[in-house]
């Protein structure tokens, strides 16, 4: 691994979106949009605020999974992949050099879709807002980090898209937004204990009720930096230097 | 960056490659001499693609050995003195010209000033200065194939493996490319150029005919006409293969 060769990615990355002025609208705007809309199906009750944050974490990382996944996807079918890996760039260079990328764009969509919730829809949590923030550009880099791992398995761009549903789904359906995780039969409670957007609802629901959250979050945010790792890690290992 | 020291550029010994079901190469051996541009010519499907990602590294052989500048091909020794360009342009649409050549170019450690001038010798040998800063998304065929050439000319690699450079190329491009290629091995870099255009042979200090995955002949171009007899290389070539097919019907 080497610092240069991850951060020239990082920019090529960067500015491989520049152009794209409509990508970079849906990922900044699409969040707010859902957020927007879900304060206003609630106008008038409390569920905005018990919901609301757990979905700032979800709608972020849902948008940064399928933009990963697509442009990883594209690397590997156009052939600049295997031309880098002839190079002296590193596996880990490519894989982090993607993740500090699109972390970077996630962070300004956090910053983003927090500020909406907070300022335009009246979204009242007990903790503090900047760690509302943090929670959300952990949520969205988690789902850029997933997003490179699914690309692995993808040979086609409906295949990469497929993998949404199919990868992020379960999580949301298990992550304890519709039925509280403890009341979950046994069965589902251990499966969603394996996963990880249940530790970044567990967080988000922290702030939402304690006024000083910090204890309570910073384990669910530690198992959270954890899956990045690990999907990063597992990314890494679908990049095969040679092949058949 | 160093140019080849001394020793050969590739040795190639007993390689066996299977793709799919068919063995692409079955047994190949060869020596690829340094600062020489060696063409490697033969009809689609008979095994240049496959030998060129097995001297880069790229391709999983099933036997063999390939030493590139005196290291194992593909391994980090020499991953920054071999460049590579595949046949199929492999460049990013949504960069300019400039952008993907400097970043091919921090690839192998460039930076800074050094950067910024190999950049824009590159731009010069190419014939793209005047479009640098476009998108190559909105280019023709031909210049997208030249920036692709560029990302790997930016790092002056002691080995440059091309595949197919010149396809697509108008004439006056074709020259100045090949008197690019032969500067270059004069300089005491070695180039490795694919071909299925006959009359480039005799651009090149040597070839290699394959067929099938086998050597027909590894000679120089005048070496080629005198053993078979004929005055161009496509006459020679047919030549070739024919004294080949009724050797094997014996």
């Amino acid at each position: 691994m080497n610092p240069g060769l991850t951060l020239a990615t990082t920019a090529r990355v960067l500015r491989q979106v520049r152009t794209d002025h409509r990508t970079i609208a849906l990922i900044m705007v699409v969040p707010m949009v859902l957020i927007g809309l879900l304060a206003w199906i609630y106008d008038n009750t409390p569920v905005f605020d018990q919901v609301g944050p757990a979905l700032l974490g979800v709608f972020p990382m849902v948008v940064m999974f399928v933009v990963t996944s697509v442009a990883t996807l594209r690397e590997r079918q156009s052939g600049t992949l295997e031309r880098l890996l002839t190079t002296p760039m590193g596996k880990a260079d490519f894989m982090l050099g993607y993740a500090l990328g699109f972390g970077a764009l996630a962070t300004v969509q956090a910053l983003l879709v927090t500020a909406f919730a907070t300022w335009v829809c009246d979204l009242d949590v007990a903790g503090p807002v900047w760690l509302l923030v943090l929670v959300a550009v952990l949520d969205a880099v988690l789902g850029t980090s997933l997003g490179l791992l699914a690309s692995g398995f993808a040979r086609t761009e409906f295949q990469a898209v497929q993998f949404m549903p199919a990868f992020l789904l379960p999580q949301f359906l298990l992550c304890g937004l519709l039925v509280p995780r403890d009341q979950l039969p046994d069965l589902l409670r251990w499966i969603s204990d394996l996963l990880p957007l249940s530790y970044a609802v567990d967080a988000m629901k922290g702030i939402t009720a304690l006024t000083d959250p910090l204890a309570e979050v910073a384990s669910d945010l530690g198992v959270v930096a954890g899956f990045i790792v690990l999907a990063l890690a597992l990314a890494s290992l679908t990049l095969s230097r040679r092949t058949p | 960056m160093t140019k080849t020291e001394g020793g050969p550029a590739v040795v190639i010994r007993g390689l066996n490659v299977v793709r799919g079901k068919r063995r692409v190469l079955p047994d190949l051996s060869l020596v690829v001499p340094p600062g020489q541009v060696v063409g490697l010519l033969g009809p689609s499907g008979s095994g240049k693609t496959t030998l060129m990602r097995a001297i880069v590294g790229v391709q999983i052989i099933e036997s063999g050995t390939v030493t590139v500048l005196g290291h194992a091909a593909g391994s980090p020794a020499v991953r920054d003195r071999v460049g590579y360009v595949t046949q199929d342009p492999s460049v990013y649409l949504d960069l300019t010209i400039r952008e993907n050549i400097a970043y091919f170019g921090r690839a192998v450690g460039l930076r800074g000033g050094d950067l910024r001038s190999a950049v824009d010798r590159t731009l010069v040998e190419v014939d793209l200065v005047s479009h640098a800063d476009d998108l190559v998304r909105d280019l023709s065929g031909g210049q997208e194939s030249r920036v692709s050439l560029a990302c790997a000319l930016v790092a002056r690699p002691t080995l440059l493996v091309l595949d197919e450079p010149t396809v697509g190329l108008d004439p006056v491009l074709r020259r100045d490319l090949w008197n690019l290629f032969g500067d270059l091995a004069t300089q005491g870099y070695s180039l490795i150029v694919s071909s299925h255009v006959m009359d480039e042979a005799t651009r090149c200090d040597r070839l290699v005919l394959l067929r099938e995955g086998r050597v027909l002949a590894d000679v120089t171009p005048a070496e080629l006409l005198a053993m078979t007899g004929t005055t161009d290389a496509d006459t020679a070539f047919l030549a070739l293969v024919e004294a080949t097919d009724e050797r094997d019907v014996r």
